[in-house]
């Protein structure tokens, strides 16, 4: 592992502060507000969803332009992307029965415990146990299969 | 002042309990991402921290290639955890009021050491099947609400937003069949 900047982990945990504080505050990290969204009883997650997504988006857009590069890791400011293949289409299927069902998604479960949702350990213990699963899975193809392993 | 009252009926309709808690929250949501991304140039997502800290316990290939990064993962969602208790600790606690929280009526609070604190009325057995199938879900898809839904569609990503368009459509069709079953909450 190579050695990280002293402020790596100081920022990482400032920003997981503000994002926790902004899950708690528009209170998707309360599942029951998550599902009267999908049940088409107050739409006011999309301003969540989106509102998060412009202000990321301008930021990506913008930071390139200004620096080369990430002051704290030396890392190009460019875009991420993941290739698009059929697990997209089919983890997003299963995802979306999980949230549909549940209500809560990763981010918002760990905020969801951070505002006292000790019932929210549930899903916390389900989300463990299904990644395990599928890394279990996966990881059993992959070493007894072919050398390739998928991106991501 | 007279104001046209079929636009504020259906504003009223769409959103109960008004933007503002949601828009200030999402904007937090994008300044906590963008802060990580500044200073690291990394695009932040949640559900890898689950697989990158199953790499302490197991050996498994599939988890041993988030190494790397599971020791920052942890501190993320370690703020993740702690803002989200500031929150409690404030707002939900009514200690700090704002004209832009809206304190919501869903499930339960409680108290403990003078701070609010909240609880799901969510029956347990939903949590963790979708819990399950959210753990499995977001690995196989590549990314969650967070990954896909902010970080990829940020960056204008069509592998996300072929993500989110497909998990936001099963999901609103599996919450509706759920409730339409009677099952709630």
């Amino acid at each position: 592992m190579t050695d990280r900047h002293p402020l790596f982990k100081p920022l990482v945990f400032v920003g997981g502060l503000v994002f926790g504080f902004g899950l708690g505050f528009s209170q998707m990290a309360r599942p029951e507000v998550v599902l009267n969204f999908l049940q088409f009883q107050d739409f006011g997650l999309l301003f969540v969803m989106f509102g998060a997504a412009i202000v990321s988006g301008i930021a990506f857009a913008l930071l390139p332009r200004i620096r080369d590069a990430a002051p704290l890791t030396g890392d190009p400011y460019e875009r991420r992307l993941k290739p698009f293949d059929r697990n997209v289409l089919v983890g997003g299927a299963v995802f979306g029965v999980g949230w549909g069902l549940s209500g809560i998604c990763p981010g918002a479960a760990y905020a969801s415990l951070g505002t006292g949702n000790i019932t929210i350990l549930w899903a916390l213990a389900g989300m463990f146990l299904g990644a395990y699963a599928q890394g279990y899975w996966r990881s059993q193809s992959t070493d007894s299969g072919s050398a390739f392993a998928g991106a991501d | 002042m007279v104001a046209d009252p079929v636009p504020l009926q259906l504003a009223a309709e769409l959103f109960p309990n008004g933007i503002s808690r949601y828009a200030v929250g999402g904007l937090l949501v994008g300044l906590g991402t963008v802060l990580i991304y500044v200073g690291t140039g990394i695009p932040a997502g949640a559900s890898t921290f689950l697989e990158s800290t199953l790499s302490y316990v197991s050996d498994q290939s599939r988890f041993q290639k988030y190494v790397g990064s599971r020791d920052w993962r942890l501190v993320f969602t370690a703020g993740i955890i702690l803002g989200a208790f500031a929150f409690a600790a404030t707002f939900q606690s009514g200690v700090v009021s704002s004209s832009l929280y809206e304190p919501g009526s869903t499930g339960q609070l409680y108290e403990v050491a003078g701070v609010t604190l909240w609880t799901t009325d969510v029956q347990p057995w939903r949590l963790f099947l979708g819990g399950i199938l959210v753990g499995i879900g977001t690995r196989i898809g590549k990314g969650c609400t967070s990954g896909h839904g902010v970080c990829g569609v940020g960056s204008a990503s069509k592998t996300s937003l072929i993500g989110v368009v497909t998990f936001l459509t099963v999901a609103i069709g599996t919450a509706q069949v759920v409730a339409a079953l009677g099952v709630s909450p």
